[in-house]
Parts: structure tokens; C-alpha cells; sequence
């Protein structure tokens, strides 16, 4: 019987979770209250991935992470798409559902990436039309992520927190902030982190994510920071997650590590070293 | 711009980048943009990897990237669940001419899709097996079988059960001549089986609904019957009889 109890995730580390690490998991969990799934993984009919998802519903509270609804797309949401995760949150009732301020889908193929938008009145329309169409279909409040990028858009009118602001005030959704991502793009933009840190309507978020990102350079040699979900958090970005619980409080946090995924130990250490900043901020 | 623009210039490395992409400064930045082109294609190859294992085998690694990048660009997925990505490889395939050497390859490649498809299917319980020893001892010609919705047949000219078990689990060489596969399922783990001869007729029948006895006028499987009921039965894929 799953706990429908729970109202949102505690405070505390959360991880991706991954089907390799089940059973150094199920061992010693360490500081781990809670998992984080990406839905798309569990849309199938059956088999192991349903199974072990029911055993671990019944054990940790559960965080469904959509990376596929195209929530920035210039069409229309994918009706099919949409009653999937309206099935999957059906049945699992999760404790958070989150998205991307994305796009991923154009004219019926699926491109697998999260790719940016500019930053105008006419995308907030389009993504505040939406978030108000999944929270309706999903019954549920979601929260929306602030992206990595590696281009800006000539038309872009507006500061990307200002943009996910006034999302958040039309739709009534809730923002996940991914610290990494804050990093990555801050560089990339040419950005001070620290101030779009403080520009961010912290009393929204409802979830913090932490990932590594890789390094290249763009066409003028300067450093490209690549958000890839395969390597440990970086010190700058653990300095800046500091910084947002010092000014925010406490917030359950996702250690993401989706490629090249190391042993259950690495990644228990980076959700450890995660708990003992949030200790002190509660 | 419009996400038109910078979808196709995303699969099509020879497109330029869409007006309007620029860097911090205002600039253009085509590198950034080969960002999000890496990522597409990175991504996609990996789902297919994972999705084709034995026809990475095959071709071998860096042949299978090389591949894998030509079929995403014209075939992208037409839906966001990646697990089953990769139904127009088979057929993509059979008119690639770097591989039309290899005639076996579309075959192996529907095992594939057949073995991921069988891996997410719904669950099912199988029939009791008193209740089998029961309708056995009735006269069985009329009866129909339910099949478990993890089963899939694989019926190929080529020797394709064989060539999975020599890559998968290092099994002999293959011996030319046509194979079916039976693909069952009895818990989590998805496995192959060569059907005896006149078992892919046979089975094919049972899924089209018929009985068994019309599925057996369809073959000349009387002398499999015994082996290919053992292995639905063993394999836990009937799941219900209608009488």
C-alpha cells in the first residue's frame, strides 16, 4: 500500500535514482530521504522498471521529473504525452511532479534535448498557457526548472528570473532550482550567479537539483560550461547552494548524476556532503 | 527565429545556424549552437546503443555511432518515451547500402526491438497449472490460448536466435538456414528460444486467435507440439484458455 500521506519532499538529500544502485540503496540509504525519477522511464506497461518503482514508493518519498513535455514548444502540449504522466502520477501519487522551462519536441519528433527560448512576452504566454493546461490535467501544482543554456536570442526581452517570476505569479506553479544550472548558464552568459541567485524568488522553490556539469570553449575561446549530469557538484556550485540556504532556508535536494554513473558510495557521499549544509540551515 | 529553424538546423549539420543565435556579446556562435546539435545526436545514439545491443555487436562500436547518427537525422523519435525508439531501424536498415552485405542485420535488429518491447510489456499471471492438466485431458484441438503480453515471435530466413545467443552469451556459430525466436518472458528478464521447426507458423496462429488445432493445420509442428507447449508453459506465457 503506498503512503499517500505526504504532502511534499523533507527537507533533506535526495538522489536521482538509477536501477543499478537498487541494492547499494536498499543496504544503506546514508542520508537519503527521498528519489527522484524521470517519468519517461516509467511510462512502459510493465516489467522491472513498474515493479522496483512500487517497492520503492512503499520505502522513500517520490519525486516525478519530466524531461519530454515541451513545455516551451510552439505547439501545441502533447495530449498523449500529458495523459501518460496523468496516469503515472495517477497511480504512484508522488510528492512533487517538475518540469523544464524548455522545449524538446517540434512537429512530431522528439529531439531529446532541452533547448532554449527567448526570453519575450510571447513565450511567457505560450509557457504560462502551458503550465496552467498540465496543472489542470495533472490536478496538481508543478514546479518549473530554470535551464542551462549555451546561446542567448537576439529578441530576448527579459532577465530569465524575472521571466520564471512572472511565470510562477500567472500560473501559481512552483520553481525548482537547479544551482548547476545556475552556474553553467551564469557563465556561459556572462552572468554574476550570485546575483541572479539573489534576484530569484527563493520563497517558490519548492526543490533544489546539484549535478556536474563538462568544460569547453565557444567561438571566441572563452570557457563553455556544459551541463552534463556526469560528474560530481563543483565548489563554486556548493558555494552557491550555501548561499541559498543562508538566504532561503532549507530545501529538499536532488544530487543529479545521470550520466556516467559512478558506484552507490560516490554518489551517497555527494548527498552527504549536501546533508551537512542543509543541517545547519534548518 | 522560430523553433522550425532551429529544429531542422539541429538535425541537418549542413544547415546554418538560425539568425539570431548569439553569444553574450550580441555575436554569432555557431559553436554554442553545435551544443545543442551534440547533444541531439549524443543523446539519440546512446538510446539506440542501449536499444541494439546485439547489432552493436555486429558492426562494432564506432561503425554502430557512425550509423546510429545517419538514422536520427532522418528518423527522429516520433514520441517522448526513448525506451522504444528504434521500430524504423529494421527497415532503415534493409536499404542502407554499407550494410546490405550483412542480410541478416534488419532481422537481428527486429530481435532487438522484439526483446526491449517484451522487457516493458504488461505483466500477467499465468494459468494455474492444474487447470492446464485439466483442459489437456480435454480434447485440446478446440481450445484457444490467451499468450502473456511480454511474448513476441522474431520468424526470420535467417539464423537470428542463433546469431543473439553467439553474441549474448557467447553461444557456437551460427549455421545458415531459417530461424524463428519465441521471446518469453516468466518474470523480469526477457529471453529468446529457437522454436522447433513449424513453431513460428504455429504460434503465429495462436496470436492471430486461432485454436490450437487450426493452428496447427497452418504447420507440419505435430511433432514440436509437446516442445513448443512446454515452453509457452515453462516460460509462463499462457495466461488463459477459452474453450
Amino acid at each position: 500500500m503506498l503512503d499517500h500521506s505526504r504532502q511534499s519532499l523533507p527537507a533533506r538529500p535526495g538522489v536521482g535514482y538509477k536501477p543499478q544502485h537498487f541494492p547499494g540503496l536498499m543496504a544503506d540509504p546514508g542520508v537519503v530521504g527521498w528519489l527522484e525519477i524521470h517519468a519517461e522511464n516509467y511510462m512502459g506497461e510493465g516489467g522491472r522498471p513498474l515493479a522496483q518503482l512500487r517497492y520503492l514508493a512503499e520505502r522513500f518519498p517520490i519525486s516525478v521529473h519530466g524531461v519530454g513535455l515541451s513545455i516551451g514548444g510552439e505547439g501545441r502540449l502533447d495530449r498523449d504525452h500529458l495523459d501518460r504522466l496523468r496516469q503515472l502520477c495517477g497511480w504512484l501519487n508522488p510528492v512533487s511532479f517538475s518540469e523544464h522551462l524548455a522545449w524538446s519536441t517540434h512537429d512530431g519528433a522528439y529531439l531529446n534535448d532541452l533547448l532554449p527560448l527567448p526570453y519575450t512576452s510571447a513565450t511567457l504566454a505560450r509557457v504560462a498557457n502551458h503550465i496552467d493546461e498540465v496543472q489542470t490535467v495533472l490536478g496538481r501544482r508543478m514546479l518549473l526548472e530554470n535551464p542551462s543554456t549555451y546561446v542567448a536570442f537576439a529578441e530576448t526581452a527579459m532577465a530569465e528570473t524575472d521571466f520564471l517570476t512572472e511565470i510562477a505569479n500567472r500560473t501559481g506553479c512552483g520553481l525548482l532550482l537547479d544551482v548547476n544550472n545556475v552556474y553553467v548558464s551564469g557563465t556561459n552568459q556572462k552572468y554574476d550567479p550570485r546575483a541572479y541567485l539573489d534576484a530569484f524568488p527563493l520563497h517558490l522553490v519548492g526543490e533544489i537539483h546539484l549535478g556536474g556539469h563538462d568544460e569547453d570553449r565557444d567561438d571566441h575561446g572563452r570557457r563553455l560550461l556544459i551541463d552534463s549530469h556526469g560528474a560530481e557538484v563543483v565548489d563554486p556550485v556548493w558555494a552557491l547552494y550555501a548561499h541559498v540556504l543562508v538566504k532561503g532556508g532549507p530545501r529538499p535536494t536532488l544530487i543529479e548524476w545521470d550520466n556516467d554513473v559512478p558506484e552507490w558510495p560516490v554518489l551517497a557521499a555527494e548527498a552527504a556532503r549536501a546533508a551537512r549544509l542543509l543541517e545547519p540551515a534548518k | 527565429m522560430t523553433q522550425t529553424e532551429f529544429a531542422r538546423a539541429l538535425l541537418d549539420p549542413g544547415a546554418a545556424v538560425p539568425d539570431g543565435i548569439v553569444d553574450p556579446e550580441g555575436r554569432p556562435a555557431p559553436k554554442r549552437f553545435s551544443v545543442y546539435r551534440n547533444n541531439v545526436a549524443s543523446s539519440l545514439t546512446r538510446a539506440l546503443e542501449t536499444a541494439f545491443p546485439t547489432v552493436r555487436k555486429l558492426v562494432g562500436d564506432e561503425f554502430f555511432s557512425a550509423m546510429a547518427v545517419i538514422f536520427l537525422r532522418a528518423h527522429p523519435p516520433r514520441s517522448r518515451m526513448l525506451m522504444l525508439y528504434g521500430d524504423d531501424l529494421p527497415g532503415f536498415l534493409e536499404g542502407f547500402p554499407p550494410v546490405a552485405h550483412l542480410g541478416y542485420l534488419p532481422d537481428v535488429a527486429r530481435l532487438d526491438q522484439a526483446m526491449r518491447e517484451s522487457y516493458h510489456a504488461a505483466d500477467s499471471e499465468p494459468l494455474a497449472e492444474v487447470e492446464f492438466q485439466r483442459l489437456l485431458s480435454t480434447d485440446i484441438a478446440g481450445l484457444r490460448l490467451r499468450l502473456a503480453p511480454s511474448l513476441r515471435l522474431v520468424r526470420s530466413r535467417w539464423p537470428v536466435q542463433s546469431i543473439w545467443a553467439a553474441n549474448a552469451e557467447g553461444g557456437p556459430s551460427p549455421n545458415p538456414g531459417p530461424e524463428d525466436a519465441l521471446i518469453l518472458r516468466p518474470e523480469f528478464d526477457p529471453r529468446p528460444h529457437l522454436l522447433p521447426p513449424g513453431g513460428g507458423a504455429f504460434v503465429e496462429g495462436l496470436l492471430k486467435g486461432k485454436t490450437l488445432g487450426q493452428s496447427l493445420d497452418l504447420t507440419d509442428a505435430s511433432a514440436s507440439l509437446p516442445a513448443i507447449l512446454s515452453l509457452l508453459i515453462t516460460g509462463r506465457a499462457v495466461i488463459g484458455v477459452e474453450q
